[in-house]
């Protein structure tokens, strides 16, 4: 089995530096791409199938052809790496930024030659100090070695590439709000249209990909969009960085086919459930996809069947809810992050998810009723997608809303004890 | 009369650094925020007046942006800042335990500095690190797998 991103990143994740990396291979792919025209690039990575990794699973490769090409387009052009990885549940990213961070930096070449971007920027957590440290000195190396600055990699194209540490706060995840928060402002999100690949970064196109969608790239220039949709189980070509978290007996993270069951990452990767602990439903994709159960085990781990299946794929990193703990108290958790994280921008996020978050809370205090359901549900119609200014809202009603599908007798079990049955 | 200015000459030629580098003044606005806390652990008034004349903004945008940002310190904290992970999967792992164990033996809540300002704690969206939970950052260090018997050791480390 391939794990074309994965299969050199060290087990105590010491990055690979500049050599290293160019010994597995590393930078031949934009060698080879700022010898093609650029919308060629473009066009290999469309055909590939490559899908955003970061959660939204649109087409890589139509998103750069979005943005406006020729002379008489506005420039400069900006190309940013998505290295904000804040959604709970979710560590995939990070693996890639600390262990290989040439390979993300080489796709962000290649994808910057590819809409003729002028400026890149990898956006950064705060909390990643390992990361940062790893891609701090891997731009300077690419620098020495001549694949950033004036000529990259001996062609005319020049790209300049820069860290930017974020200070926190969930909705820089969001790329509209993630352009705000690089022009020093608040990282409230923009309104739509326009889109970011025709007016982003300071009024320029500008493309933001996440750092799993980029550490692709090289790999799909080099070998070919062929090989690259073998990978995969499915018609959504390439591996995924599958995790899981919770009462499982070996939490981790794997690099599998795109496609592959829930069952087999929870059973063979993650080696079962803890001795003591039953399996009662997963958030597959981090902590703003819904629930799936026991009955969803066989589901492929790919965009179209989660999506079937009345979930998303998100982030691939599956959460783990055991019968031990409460899901009431599972989505409380959530949902006041989700309240704490929201921007205020917009009413019903600012004003609903605290609403929504404090009627958990009598729930599982005790003090609920069955009116509450009602206003919960209410809830996720309120917020739904289309109600408000961006994702996050609706994302966060996504865990509710199976929520209240799946076990909604153990939120009646609340109200009529009196209590936390799990307390 | 003279108001006496927190910032050293040090700190605005860092500032002035990076707004070079922005096609607007106003965009260095975060990054300017961050060198302030690397010199003074926190953004005061003082120090928010004398930026947005560097900045030519009105404290007001600037205040907006600081407080918008859960990691630029709009009050003083202590020298040693502990990050708990308060999200689903160190949650269901028992960060509770953890975080009850810290308030307990620190005698502080959240965002409370101890005396002789040693320890402030703070609570912070999911660390990205969920397969090793529970989880927390102090200054810049991950600490994952924690269990109240490990925490007594790791606190002694800061002094």
């Amino acid at each position: 089995m391939e794990k074309p991103l994965t299969e050199h990143i060290r087990n105590d994740h010491t990055w690979l530096t500049l050599k290293e990396y160019e010994k597995t291979g590393g930078y031949q792919a934009l060698r080879k791409a700022v010898k093609l025209p650029p919308e060629e690039v473009t066009k290999r990575v469309k055909d590939s199938g490559l899908k955003g990794r970061g959660g939204a699973g649109f087409s890589t490769g139509m998103k750069w052809g979005m943005v406006p090409m020729g002379k008489d387009v506005p420039t400069p052009k900006y190309f940013i790496a998505n290295a904000d990885e804040m959604e709970p549940g979710s560590f995939k990213d990070r693996l890639l930024l600390e262990g290989n961070p040439h390979q993300l930096i080489e796709g962000m070449i290649i994808g910057a030659y590819a809409i003729q971007a002028r400026f890149s920027f990898v956006f950064l957590r705060w909390a990643y100090h390992a990361a940062a440290k790893a891609i701090t000195g891997a731009i300077r190396e690419a620098y020495e070695a001549g694949y950033l600055g004036e000529n990259v990699g001996g062609s005319d194209f020049q790209l300049d590439m820069s860290l930017h540490i974020s200070q926190g706060r969930y909705m820089c995840g969001e790329e509209t709000a993630l352009l705000n928060a690089l022009e020093g402002k608040r990282a409230n999100p923009r309104a739509k249209p326009p889109f970011p690949v025709v007016s982003g970064l300071f009024g320029k196109p500008t493309i933001v990909n996440n750092v799993e969608t980029l550490s692709n790239v090289p790999h799909i220039i080099a070998k070919g969009a062929d090989w690259f949709m073998k990978l995969s189980k499915t018609d959504e070509g390439g591996t995924k960085l599958y995790g899981a978290s919770g009462r499982v007996k070996k939490p981790g993270l794997w690099e599998l086919p795109l496609g592959i069951s829930l069952r087999e990452i929870l059973e063979e990767h993650a080696g079962g459930m803890q001795d003591g602990y039953e399996l009662k439903g997963v958030l597959p994709g981090g902590g703003s996809t819904d629930f799936l159960t026991t009955e969803h085990l066989d589901v492929a781990m790919d965009y179209t069947s989660v999506a079937k299946s009345g979930s998303r794929l998100g982030t691939g990193t599956v959460i783990v809810l055991d019968d031990k703990t409460c899901p009431v108290g599972m989505v409380s958790n959530l949902e006041h992050f989700f309240a704490q994280e929201s921007c205020g921008w917009c009413t019903p996020c600012r004003e609903g998810l605290p609403w929504t978050a404090k009627i958990l809370d009598a729930l599982e205090a005790g003090n609920g009723k069955m009116e509450d359901l009602e206003v919960l549900t209410f809830q996720t119609h309120y917020m739904a997608p289309g109600n408000t200014f961006c994702a996050l809202a609706p994302g966060a009603m996504e865990p509710l809303q199976s929520a209240l599908k799946y076990f909604r007798e153990d939120f009646e079990r609340h109200i009529h004890e009196h209590k936390c049955p799990w307390k | 009369m003279t108001v006496e200015k927190i910032f050293k000459e040090k700190e605005i030629r860092e500032i002035q650094e990076i707004h070079r580098h922005f096609p607007v003044k106003s965009a260095a606005c975060i990054e300017a925020l961050k060198v302030i806390q690397k010199h003074h652990r926190w953004v005061s008034d003082e120090a928010v007046r004398e930026l947005a004349e560097i900045l030519e903004m009105s404290p007001e945008a600037i205040d907006s942006v600081a407080t918008y940002y859960s990691l630029i310190f709009r009050r003083p904290v202590g020298r040693h800042v502990i990050l708990i992970c308060d999200s689903v999967s160190c949650w269901i792992m028992g960060y509770e335990k953890i975080v009850d164990y810290l308030k307990n033996k620190l005698a502080i809540g959240y965002g409370e500095t101890t005396p002789e300002d040693r320890f402030t704690l703070l609570s912070i969206p999911c660390l990205g690190t969920c397969d090793r939970a529970p989880a927390m950052i102090i200054d810049e260090d991950l600490h994952q797998d924690l269990t109240t018997e490990k925490l007594d050791k790791i606190l002694e480390k800061y002094e």
